[in-house]
């Protein structure tokens, strides 16, 4: 399998400030990765060095099999981009700026292009300036989607869409899978990540702290288990991997890490069993837990 | 009333914002009267070299209709000042209108005058707050000028009378910007409506100024600017007359109001029309991109560059007779340092059109970094063009842009003063000369803001100072007997004086060899600075 962009040890400061940190990123040709994490976690630096906007400090990053840096033009032909905050030009309408791009992109296919206006129900005849941030979103998004190239980048690209758009960029993207097209979706939305990505990187403080499929992550969460027991369950907070344990008479809740799933249900049958719930991990849940500490210890994000 | 709700806090938002640019203004207005009426009180040292200015003055209906009458020949103060009353006049009023319009339609347009809505803040606190803050600028600004004025030593009534003409113009186009403010949906467009309101009393003004005694003198009290100058500073004070652009002032802000209550935020009255809504063929690359960003403007300069060229060279013919006293000639030597005087004043004036030039030259080069920090570059960046190319689209416009400007003003020029001295075929050649020869200088100024935006993109706009000491060294320099080391740091020292002066190509080689060492190496800096 090879690899559309691979990222290791990369560094990024502004003045005092770390925005990345060592970052390693590896996203497979083919793939649709989610880039996850809070705003301020450098999910939009590391996407401005892979496009060559910014000068990494250190580390190496590679793009298509080039260096974004020094090769950013060649590469460019070969990806769409759409940035987290979308302006246009103000006496441009919306049709002329995804022509505009999509010509400087290589070209893109006009039936394509009236498909997605279609179904992303935006109007090209009106100016930049009067688009709200939905609508410059979709002209953004309309001009790569409809570009024939391997690799989208898309930066938070449904912040400012409502879940009717959002249904049909979801739709968009499968579709985008199945020409095998790459796709990098940052995004701060778990839902959206969890139904489209085969693979997600979780960043946080400028490193990728987790990375692989979301079975893979879930290996290393717990299942939340809510029981009903014939019998007082003992024995259950000596066991190793059991978390917020709450036992009320017969009934038991708790969370236990995967690996330990098997000593927690032999403890249980113990005392009988009579009902049994067990829910696997959201992203939600695996996305909190890396996030716990942060929240504790430091209220304000670092910004960008 | 809770219309007004919030109006303070935004007063102290947008003084804020301003705390430099509002003084810096401030200051350049204030120095500029106090300045030119010191270098002029020198000339007229008795009441027959002003009698003798002022009748030359008031018999040329070019020099009228540029700067207005001279009501009392004897009047030193008005004779040293007359030609910044309605000039300055006109540019007290830009002033005070673009202050209204960036404090309301340009925070509307951008949204974060919705975010400051959504808190306690009545409906008319936005409009009140920059109305609060153009009118108190324009109060401040008269005044320090009037004082400066009293300290050059001229009459204390009539300096003030002076700085109330200016006042008058700030106050009645502030309410000009308030009105356009409410007109359109972008703020450019409202500076645009304003920009013509200003060009139509000037030429109101113009038009009435140079009609014969009798005649249709009236058009004047048409205009606002005419207002101010009908004040008559130094030549009888008349106070009342400010009531006229006062009374301006309320009724345009009354219908301002009666507007914003008919309209939602956001929303103007001149509704925007819908476009293409695909391509046209030939918007594929930056270049192209940039000339549709920059040809608006453009064509406006072209068409005041070309109208400003024919007035210059319409004056002209009038030349030889107006300067007779020997401290004007003395002026125009100490300007253009050349024999004739005709020819002294069409160089003095086509490195006027120079100057201005390359305010456009610096202003589409600026263009880079507002596209950049409105986060327009970052997507045409990010496809398959080269930041080598998507700097030079907008180089591009800015070196061929004041090219084709120079070109119109010295093809105007050479017309007119051709015409009324009647030997087109040698003037229209020796004007053209002349203008091409500004450029190497224009060029230089607008790489300055290329290699500011490489090395130094937050520092772009020290590229106006810079600009500002150069114009203040070649205005001032020469009068005030500056060092010769200091004057030849301006470029513009080095412009070869044509018509009539001796030309050498060393200095205009030089000059275009140092603008394009400074572009290469803006454009190499930028390709290796972060974008964003």
């Amino acid at each position: 399998m090879t690899s559309a962009i691979v990222v290791s040890g990369l560094h990024k400061s502004y003045g005092s400030t770390h925005a990345l940190d060592g970052l390693d990123l590896e996203v497979a040709t083919g793939e649709v990765h989610g880039f996850l994490g809070p705003n301020g976690a450098g999910k939009s630096t590391t996407i401005r060095v892979l496009l060559g906007l910014l000068k990494g400090d250190e580390g190496d990053v590679s793009l298509l099999g080039g260096n974004p840096w020094h090769d950013a033009a060649t590469l460019h032909r070969r990806l769409a981009y759409v940035p987290g905050d979308v302006n246009l030009w103000p006496n441009l309408t919306g049709g002329e700026v995804i022509d505009l791009l999509g010509r400087l992109r290589g070209g893109l296919d006009p039936k394509k292009r009236d498909d997605l206006l279609r179904r992303f129900d935006l109007d090209p005849t009106k100016k930049g300036r009067t688009y709200s941030k939905g609508n410059r979103q979709k002209v953004a998004l309309v001009a790569a989607l409809a570009s024939d190239v391997e690799l989208l980048i898309l930066d938070e690209p449904t912040s400012g869409l409502d879940p009717l758009m959002e249904e049909v960029f979801r739709q968009c993207i499968e579709e985008e899978r199945g020409r095998d097209r790459t796709v990098l979706l940052s995004s701060h939305i778990l839902s959206e990540v969890e139904a489209l990505c085969d693979r997600i990187s979780i960043i946080r403080r400028g490193k990728v702290v987790e990375t692989g499929t979301l079975a893979d992550l879930r290996h290393l969460t717990r299942t939340s288990i809510q029981a009903e027991l014939s019998g007082a369950p003992n024995g259950l907070a000596q066991l190793p991997g059991v978390h917020s344990l709450d036992v009320e008479g017969n009934r038991v809740r708790c969370e236990v890490d995967n690996a330990q799933l098997d000593g927690l249900m032999k403890q249980l049958a113990a005392s009988g069993i009579r009902s049994l719930v067990a829910q696997p991990p959201t992203l939600e849940e695996l996305f909190l837990r890396h996030y716990e500490d942060d929240t504790a210890a430091e209220p304000v994000a670092a910004t960008r | 009333m809770n219309n007004f709700a919030g109006t303070a806090t935004l007063v102290r938002l947008a003084l804020r914002r301003d705390r430099v640019i509002i003084p810096v203004w401030i200051l350049v207005f204030v120095s500029m009267a106090a300045g030119s009426a010191k270098a002029s009180i020198d000339l007229y040292p008795d009441v027959a070299s002003r009698v003798s200015a002022a009748e030359t003055t008031n018999s040329s209906a070019a020099l009228v209709s540029l700067y207005g009458r001279i009501y009392d020949p004897t009047s030193l103060g008005e004779v040293s000042l007359f030609k910044l009353t309605s000039f300055g006049a006109l540019l007290v009023g830009l002033l005070a209108a673009l202050l209204v319009i960036r404090h309301t339609r340009a925070e509307e347009e951008s949204g974060r005058l919705e975010l400051l809505s959504a808190g306690v803040l009545g409906r008319y606190a936005a409009l009140t707050a920059a109305l609060i803050v153009s009118a108190g600028t324009v109060i401040v600004l008269g005044l320090l000028t009037a004082l400066s004025l009293v300290g050059t030593g001229l009459p204390t009534a009539g300096s003030f009378a002076f700085g109330l003409t200016w006042i008058a113009a700030g106050l009645a186009f502030a309410g000009v910007g308030a009105l356009t403010a409410q007109l359109t949906e972008g703020a450019r467009t409202a500076n645009g409506f304003t920009a013509i309101a200003l060009g139509v009393s000037y030429v109101l003004r113009a038009l009435g100024d140079s009609s014969a005694d009798g005649g249709s003198r009236w058009i004047s009290w048409f205009s606002p600017i005419g207002w101010a100058q009908q004040i008559r500073p130094y030549a009888g004070d008349r106070w009342l007359v400010a009531l006229a652009p006062l009374a301006l002032l309320v009724v345009l802000v009354v219908a301002a109001f009666a507007l914003i209550r008919r309209r939602d935020v956001g929303a103007g009255l001149v509704r925007p029309r819908p476009g293409p809504a695909t391509a046209a063929a030939s918007l594929r690359s930056p270049l192209a991109l940039a000339w549709r960003l920059h040809r608006g403007a453009l064509l406006g300069w072209a068409f005041a560059f070309l109208l400003l060229g024919f007035v210059v060279g319409n004056i002209a013919s009038n030349v030889d007779g107006f300067v007779t006293s020997e401290g004007a000639k003395d002026v125009v030597e100490k300007l253009g340092g050349v024999e004739s005087i005709t020819d002294a004043f069409l160089s003095a004036e086509m490195g006027m059109l120079g100057l201005l030039a390359s305010g456009f030259g610096i202003q589409a080069a600026l263009r880079l970094r507002s596209e950049e920090t409105a986060l327009r570059a970052e997507p045409l960046l990010a496809t398959g063009i080269t930041r080598y190319r998507w700097l030079g689209s907008h180089v591009v416009i800015a070196l061929v842009g004041t090219g084709v400007l120079m070109l119109l003003g010295g093809v105007g020029a050479g017309i007119s003063s051709g015409a009324s001295l009647g030997n087109m075929g040698r003037q229209v050649p020796r004007m053209l000369a002349a203008a091409v020869v500004q450029l190497p200088a224009i060029w230089v100024v607008t790489a300055l803001v290329v290699v500011l935006f490489g090395l130094a993109p937050k520092l772009v706009t020290v590229a106006w100072g810079l600009f500002g000491a150069f114009l203040l060294i070649g205005q001032f320099g020469p009068i005030f007997e500056l060092p010769q080391g200091l004057m030849d740091l301006s470029p513009y020292a080095h412009t070869p004086r044509l018509p009539g002066g001796d030309f050498s190509a060393t200095p205009v080689i030089v000059l275009a060899a140092i603008a394009f060492a400074l572009l290469v190496a803006g454009s190499t800096a930028f390709r290796r600075r972060d974008v964003g």
